[in-house]
């Protein structure tokens, strides 16, 4: 860390969460974020990138795994426990009731840990949050609906007409191996956390 | 008063006796509204056990020493009461190797890790890959164990990785590795896959050896002795349910819910009654064993994840709490040992040992408790057991 800006490695099954923690961090001037969204090969990919600070889901069953990988390899310069600060008990409740965990090496100032936890729990929480009215709304709205209004998205955003719009929702869900609905569902939520309407307002602080 | 008490587990059969506790009333019976939370890591149950989301938790016997030793996160001392129930683990290989093996007895794992050893012998250059749950589990250590004896070096010859437990199937199937050591059902489940054969049981490796444990914050010893005592009480109540062979068939419905670990019906039942021999009340399964506790203590400092020190060791010995289990039995109708420790690989047979029974003498049916290599372990011995690696 004699070199400014820690780097922080975001493991996340979920890439949707990935991507509003890693906008997160880079509004809040972390510019080495790197996110890790597939567990295979996992150890050459931390190795790779030696972070500081690995900001992890805590639904993800390997995290045993990923503890146990941590402690014996040198992938890791010297990780060390984790939560911000052990002495900080509220913080760590409000990391695990989030749905966080953070593995920070030896070293790294408090302040800054502090500042990165703080802004992965509000956009987790800020997450589950989303999908639980996205699942509200799920039950009230069919898929076409969600494919209708993520293709209008696509259609002001990228000001393409609708007929490209669709194409580009298809073409997305065969390369990433999904439906559709899906691809349209992470749109519109991605959107609705990293809009300029974003609630938390952590984008612009 | 009823006591809310939330607990954490892992899908495996040896939650059984906590499932059991809930389900068939034993909590409630001792004023205990038992809440029961599944988990996905045992990291997320070490953690959340540490921040009070969890008052109780399913744990792998070696995790409990390793938080009071201070070697994982989250410096949150921890006690173990009571044990939850010995073996119930087993070493499953790919079909490929148990092929390659020739014909293994699964009840001889000095023949079959000889095999073993002699297969690995024959592929310089290859190493074997085999999974366990997490580096402080009585998994990794029996598996060790059973390697060293059989003179291949647990980290060289193989590679030992570690693995969520409702994944090891899947990687045995799909190649990624030669086989695992984990509790059940996922032994049993492989086997009747057809992915993978058992080639040998934690019982065969170290008879009636330690596994789960029910682990507690140590502020509760200060703070709420009585619901300690009730804890254990009701959970000693649903292990004499869980091993009573005419309430196997409702055990087996229990652990296939939805809630618990969501698997059909028969593959519990085979769970339950499979050669992992996962034994939840007879032979003081549930007895917290200081030897115990000292053994898994030495399997640390020998795979050098502990420094041995005689407060490290004092520490190990003291998370295991026979003097809560006994003060929470002392007016019930059930056998405690009269000892805290015993020499481990002291019974080559099962006898009957020197016991209490509502607080008076009585005998209580032990053993066997041997290693396959023949050696034993005495616990007022350590630093003698500890030089012999």
């Amino acid at each position: 860390m004699l070199d400014g800006s820690p780097t922080v490695l975001v493991i996340d099954t979920q890439p949707a969460r990935a991507a509003i923690i890693e906008e997160g961090l880079r509004a809040a001037g972390y510019d080495r974020v790197e996110i890790i969204t597939e567990i295979t090969g996992i150890a050459q990919q931390i190795e790779q990138s030696a972070p500081d600070v690995i900001v992890m889901d805590l639904g993800n069953p390997n995290r045993d795994m990923l503890e146990n990988m941590l402690s014996i390899t040198r992938a890791v310069k010297r990780p060390v426990a984790m939560f911000v600060d052990q002495s900080d008990r509220q913080s760590m409740e409000q990391a695990i009731e989030a749905g966080v965990s953070a593995y920070v090496v030896d070293g790294l100032r408090k302040e800054r840990v502090r500042t990165i936890m703080e802004m992965a729990i509000s956009r987790f929480n800020a997450f589950s949050r989303l999908e639980r009215e996205l699942e509200t709304a799920k039950s009230a709205l069919s898929e076409r609906t969600t494919i209708d209004k993520a293709k209008r998205l696509v259609m002001t955003s990228r000001g393409i007409d609708e007929d490209t719009a669709y194409a580009l929702l298809r073409s997305t869900a065969m390369n990433q191996n999904r439906r559709i609905a899906e691809v349209a569902e992470g749109l519109l939520m991605s959107a609705a956390l990293l809009g300029p309407a974003d609630e938390d307002g952590g984008s612009s602080k | 008063m009823t006591t809310q008490i939330r607990a954490g587990f892992l899908p495996l059969i040896d939650a059984a006796i906590l499932i059991v506790a809930r389900e068939q009333g034993f909590a409630e019976t001792e004023n205990i509204a038992l809440t029961l939370v599944r988990e996905t890591s045992w990291a997320n149950v070490r953690d959340r056990l540490a921040v009070g989301h969890f008052d109780a938790a399913h744990m792998l016997a070696p995790m409990p020493l390793a938080a009071n030793m201070g070697l994982t996160a989250i410096g949150q001392k921890l006690v173990v009461p009571m044990a939850l129930g010995l073996g119930g683990n087993a070493v499953t290989v790919s079909n490929a190797l148990h092929a390659s093996l020739g014909a293994p007895d699964m009840q001889d794992p000095a023949t079959s890790g000889a095999q073993l050893s002699a297969f690995i012998a024959k592929r310089p250059g290859q190493r074997l890959r085999f999974a366990v749950v997490h580096p402080f589990s009585a998994h990794n250590f029996e598996l060790r164990y059973w390697l060293s004896a059989s003179g291949i070096a647990p980290d060289e010859d193989v590679e030992i990785v570690v693995l969520p437990p409702a994944l090891v199937p899947d990687a045995l199937a799909a190649g990624s590795i030669d086989g695992y050591c984990v509790g059940e059902p996922w032994n049993t489940l492989a086997v009747r896959a057809g992915t993978g054969r058992i080639l040998t049981t934690k019982n065969a490796i170290w008879a009636s050896s330690p596994e789960k444990v029910l682990a507690l914050p140590e502020t509760m010893v200060r703070d709420a002795p009585d619901t300690i005592a009730s804890m254990v009480r009701a959970l000693t109540a649903s292990a004499r349910w869980c091993a009573d062979a005419a309430n196997a068939d409702a055990l087996a419905k229990l652990l296939a819910k939805e809630s618990y670990l969501n698997r059909p019906e028969p593959d519990m039942a085979a769970a339950l009654s499979g050669p992992a021999g996962y034994e939840p009340f007879a032979r003081a399964a549930t007895f917290p064993w200081q030897s115990h506790a000292l053994w898994l203590y030495s399997q640390m400092v020998r795979w050098q994840m502990v420094e041995h020190s005689a407060a490290n060791a004092q520490m190990a010995m003291a998370t295991y709490r026979p003097d809560l289990y006994r003060v929470a039995l002392a007016d019930i109708e059930i056998a405690v040992p009269a000892a805290n420790a015993k020499v481990e690989g002291a019974l080559g047979a099962p006898a009957h040992v020197g016991a209490k029974t509502g607080g008076k003498d009585s005998a209580l049916l032990m053993g066997p408790d041997g290693f396959f290599d023949g050696c034993s372990f005495d616990p007022d011995r350590l630093d003698d057991y500890l030089s012999s690696y």
